[in-house]
This record gives C-alpha cells, sequence and structure tokens, in this order.
C-alpha cells in the first residue's frame, strides 16, 4: 500500500522504448547479430587473409571448405570466406545508405502531405499509388540497364522504391500532430508551415522515421541481391552475395559451398536486419505492432 | 458507389498514362537498340535500313502516339526477337506455364497461411503461435531466389528426390511451386494471425463466449468472418503479382514461362514486348487493387449500408 504513495520515478519514453526492446528476444539476438556482421565489414581486412579479389590460390581452384579456407575456394581462386566478409560490406553499405536516402526522399514529402494536405496530398498519393503499380523489379532492371549498374545507382534505385513506407509513416504522424495545441499555438504566434514542420512536426515523428529508416535497410539489400543475381547489380570482381548466388547456381551439383554460403550469408543479413527492425517498431511505437 | 468506381477508373486512367509515358521513354532512354548486339554485327546502313523499317527513326513521341493507338486496340506489336508472331502470341504462348505454377502456389499457399495464422493465433504465445511467426517472417524475408536455391540443395542434389529443373512432368512443378508457395503462404500467416487476434479481443467475443456459444462456433462464424477482411482484399494483388511468373523461380527451374522474357526484353532493346509487359502487368495491379476495394465495401456492411458518410 505504502508503495502506492511513494511518487513514481520520472521515467523517459527512451527508457519504456529500451524496456520493450529488451523484453524481445529475437530481436535482441537479431540486434547482436547485425552487430557482428557491421564489425565483420568495417574491419574486413583484419579478419581476412587477402583482399576480396586476389586470386592467390588459383591451384586449388573449387575447394572445399577445410580448416584453412573455411568457406572453401572459388572458381576463380579466391578465398571464399574473403569474399563472404566483403560481401558484407557492399550488402550493408547499400543497405544503410540506401535507407538514409530515402529518409531523406520520404520526410519531406509525408510531411507536406500530412501538414498541407489537400493538394499536395493528392500529388503524394498518387505518386505512391505509381510506385504501388509498377513491379519494383522490372522498373529497378530498366533503370539498371539505363545506367549501366553500379554501386551508387543500385543506392538510387533501392531509395526510389524505398522512400514510400518513410514518407506514409511520416505522413500519418503528421496529420495526427498538427491539430495539436502546440502546433495551434505555434500557429497563432506566426510561425511559418516550414519553420513548424522543421521544429514540431518532425522531432515528434522520429519514432516512425528511426522505423522507416531500419526497415528500408532488408529491402535495398534484397534489391541489390537480386539486381547483382540477375548480372545487372553492382559489377564484378566487387563481391556481392546475388553475384555469388548466380555464380554458385552454376556449380551446385558439385561445389555445393559456392551456393550454400552466400545464400546463408543473404538469408541470416536480412533477417537480422528485419527481425530487429521489427522489434525497434514495436518498440517506439506500440500502435505499429504487427501491421 | 458508382461515383467512387468511376473516380479510381479515371485514376487508373491516369496512373496507366503516366506509366507509359515514363517507362516508353526510360526504354529509349537506355543506350543502344535492337541492333546493337553483338552476336550478328550489322553495318551502320543496314542497321538505319532496319530501324526505318521498325519505325525506330521517327521522332519518339510518334512512336508513342503509335504504339499507344495499337495497344488502344489490343494490337501490341511484334516482339523483335521473335518476328515470327505478335506480341500476344508471345504472351499466350509464354503465359500459361507461369500463370499454372505461379497460380498453384499462390492458391496452396494461401489456404495454408490462414491455417497456420489461424494455428498461431488460437496458440497465442505457445510455441506453435513461435513456430508460425518464425516462418512468416523468414518466408517475407527471405529473397525468392534464396528459398529456391535451399530446395534445390537439399531436394534435388541432396536427398536426389525429385528434378531441380525441367518442364513437362508434373513432378517437376513440385520444386517451383513450394518457392512461388513460400510467399503467399507466410503474407497470409502473417496477416490472418493480426486479424484474428484483433478480433478476438473485441468484446463482442466476449458477448458470445457469455452467452454460452461454443468455442468452435464463435471462431468459424464470428471471427473468421469478421478477420477475413483484410485477407480478401489481399489475394488478387498477390494473385496477379505471382502469376504473372518470378523471374527467379523461372530462372532457378528453367521454367519456359514469362519471367524469362522480363530480362530478355531488357537487354535486347525489345520496346514492343518491354512495353506490353509492363503496361499488361500495371492495368492488372490496376484493376487488382479496384477490384479489392470493391468487394472490400461490399463485404463491409459499415461501408456498404454507410453511404458516402466518412
Amino acid at each position: 500500500m505504502t508503495a502506492t504513495l511513494t511518487a513514481p520515478r520520472q521515467r523517459s519514453p527512451l527508457y519504456f522504448a529500451w524496456r520493450r526492446f529488451a523484453a524481445n528476444k529475437a530481436a535482441v539476438v537479431a540486434g547482436i547479430v547485425l552487430a557482428i556482421l557491421m564489425l565483420m565489414a568495417t574491419f574486413a581486412p583484419l579478419i581476412t587473409r587477402t583482399g576480396p579479389s586476389d586470386q592467390s590460390f588459383l591451384t586449388q581452384a573449387l575447394a572445399f571448405p577445410s580448416r584453412e579456407f573455411w568457406f572453401g575456394i572459388d572458381d576463380l581462386g579466391r578465398d571464399f570466406f574473403t569474399r563472404i566478409v566483403y560481401g558484407a560490406r557492399v550488402s550493408l553499405t547499400i543497405g544503410f545508405t540506401a535507407a538514409a536516402f530515402s529518409v531523406l526522399i520520404g520526410i519531406p514529402l509525408g510531411a507536406a502531405a500530412g501538414y498541407y494536405g489537400g493538394r499536395a496530398d493528392w500529388v503524394v498519393m498518387r505518386l505512391i499509388e505509381l510506385f504501388s503499380v509498377v513491379p519494383p523489379l522490372l522498373a529497378a532492371m530498366l533503370l539498371g540497364a539505363l545506367t549501366q549498374g553500379g554501386f551508387f545507382t543500385i543506392v538510387l534505385i533501392a531509395a526510389l522504391f524505398g522512400w514510400v513506407q518513410v514518407c506514409l509513416l511520416v505522413r500519418a504522424q503528421v496529420k495526427a500532430f498538427k491539430e495539436k495545441e502546440f502546433v495551434r499555438a505555434s500557429q497563432a504566434l506566426g510561425a511559418t508551415p516550414g519553420y513548424i514542420i522543421r521544429r514540431h512536426l518532425i522531432p515528434n515523428s522520429i519514432s516512425p522515421i528511426i522505423v522507416g529508416f531500419v526497415l528500408a535497410i532488408p529491402l535495398a539489400m534484397m534489391l541489390e541481391a537480386s539486381l547483382s543475381f540477375l548480372g545487372i547489380g553492382v559489377p564484378p570482381p566487387t563481391p556481392s552475395w546475388g553475384q555469388m548466388i548466380n555464380t554458385g547456381m552454376n556449380f551446385m551439383y558439385f561445389y555445393w559451398h559456392l551456393a550454400v554460403f552466400p545464400t546463408a550469408a543473404l538469408a541470416i543479413t536480412v533477417l537480422a536486419t528485419t527481425l530487429f527492425g521489427d522489434g525497434l517498431r514495436d518498440a517506439l511505437d506500440p500502435t505499429l505492432k504487427g501491421r | 458507389m458508382i461515383r467512387f468506381i468511376f473516380g479510381r477508373l479515371a485514376s487508373i486512367a491516369l496512373t496507366f498514362f503516366v506509366v507509359s509515358v515514363i517507362i516508353f521513354l526510360m526504354m529509349h532512354a537506355v543506350p543502344g537498340g535492337p541492333f546493337d548486339g553483338n552476336d550478328m554485327p550489322v553495318s551502320d546502313a543496314v542497321k538505319a535500313k532496319l530501324n526505318a523499317s521498325l519505325g525506330l527513326d521517327r521522332p519518339l513521341y510518334v512512336q508513342y502516339f503509335s504504339y499507344m493507338a495499337g495497344v488502344l486496340r489490343f494490337d501490341f506489336g511484334i516482339p523483335f526477337q521473335s518476328p515470327g508472331e505478335t506480341v500476344l502470341d508471345l504472351l499466350a504462348r509464354a503465359w500459361p506455364p507461369s500463370l499454372l505454377l505461379g497460380g498453384l502456389g499462390v492458391l496452396i499457399g494461401a489456404p495454408l497461411g490462414i491455417l497456420l495464422g489461424m494455428a498461431a493465433a488460437l496458440n497465442r504465445n505457445t510455441w506453435i503461435d513461435y513456430l508460425a511467426s518464425a516462418f512468416a517472417t523468414l518466408g517475407l524475408t527471405i529473397p525468392v531466389f534464396v528459398t529456391s536455391m535451399m530446395l534445390i540443395l537439399v531436394f534435388a542434389v541432396w536427398l536426389n528426390w525429385l528434378p531441380s529443373s525441367g518442364w513437362g512432368k508434373p513432378n517437376s512443378w513440385i520444386l517451383p511451386v513450394i518457392a512461388y508457395a513460400t510467399i503467399p503462404m507466410a503474407t497470409y500467416a502473417r496477416y490472418t494471425r493480426s486479424a484474428m487476434l484483433d478480433v478476438l479481443n473485441k468484446p463482442f467475443v466476449t458477448v458470445l463466449r457469455a452467452k454460452g456459444l461454443s468455442e468452435r462456433r464463435i471462431i468459424f462464424q464470428h471471427v473468421l468472418r469478421n478477420a477475413a477482411l483484410p485477407m480478401v482484399t489481399v489475394f488478387l494483388p498477390m494473385f496477379i503479382g505471382t502469376a504473372t511468373g518470378s523471374i527467379f523461380v523461372e530462372a532457378m527451374f528453367r521454367v519456359p514461362g514469362l519471367g524469362a522474357y522480363f530480362v530478355s526484353s531488357i537487354e535486347l532493346r525489345d520496346y514492343p514486348l518491354e512495353m506490353a509487359l509492363i503496361l499488361l502487368i500495371t492495368l492488372m495491379f490496376c484493376l487488382a487493387y479496384l477490384i479489392s476495394d470493391i468487394i472490400y465495401a461490399l463485404l463491409n456492411p459499415r461501408i456498404r449500408f454507410g453511404g458516402d458518410r466518412k
């Protein structure tokens, strides 16, 4: 009984978000896996013996995994473990940069649509509709052919299809907040719409923005892998898992390791990022749960 | 309702027009033309003549309007990569395999997913729920070519139970159908679980329980019917998405379907085929969304009887 009388300690919303996140075991494990992958990608030169494109073991090409070569040797005499680790670099860099660009496109459009409503909203929604009826992969292939592939193009293509989610989340949040008293007060004091959006509405949308950012990462990584698999993504010899899976397919019957390791690497990375993002979403904004 | 449908049709027409212009421009902006391939080099004079014979020397807007005028008469032109037939003939030949495998995939995957989602929702926070959710997350996050690769490795290479590729004997359809089924199954498992949990927590379910209705009748007569709404509306777009063939599944299992033409039409600058494929898919998606919205309105009494109240 006495416990109810003492004033409850003030806890920040972040504390509760953290508590919710920590209770989600799958998300915590996914976060740890993601952290390990990021460390591996960052310190790739320290944990591998050769460069990713060094054909140092040509005489042992296609060797199976052994104690010396953990993932074996690929068809061109390159240490496959090295290739996989450097592949993480490509995949994660593209995932994170594309997500960053998605957020950069999504925030202003979502904020404008949510705040101004009316015609601005109509235009943005038609734009989103456009992106929802064109199959992303087809358009991405066309764009890939148009720009001849390459690292930065993939990032742009992924961002072009990744902003929709961020935009919708920001739009919903801004729409909900623009009627609140503090925004009305700000308007009454003569603040311009741009100021209100920058100063009040976007800071209040920070959790959907973070969620949108994290959930855009796996989508971008999958798009990169798909395009590289089709041969219009990151050009060789840059190691990309999608590309490796494509090569592995040709050797699958005898040299299974060329197919198994990139497949597993891609699956684990995408899965870890998605679970981490789902956990973050549930923690930061419980009302979005399960959508 | 009528106004709503007409409004949507107008919006579809606008979308269709915008998509067609953008795709047409992008397609022609890709460097190179249909006769720049390396396997059969032709001299510049011949190339110019060939281009002229296909009307490719005209200004872009003329080409666009003449093509779109054909489209309105269901004439999608002649594919450059197989000039002996029209685009529609080619589609009639290449689509059935994709439709068969993809369609089977959705028709098998969706019910299984619903069952899985129901099992998960009714046994919430037990191992069944965790297993089903894990499966749904896996199915939604792992790219389909990775799934296909795993299926081939396990069932064709290691266990040697099924052929890894080919066409003709139905046993070579099994693996691609499984690959196709994973995404609908995972989507439906997820949708069904959250929709059912939503409904199960509604007060009317408590009332039904309180009046002593058997749990089975509550689930099948009330909960499922109320949860079915979002499930019905995602079906058509998903069916279209899967039944137009996946580039990856068809490449992995060497299915002679539509998928390969998505890639080859872009690579070979096969403008009529490229345009036709993208326009048809866009149109089908637009219509699928429209029909889903109409079904949603018809099934939802709040919209059906609510008039235009918002």
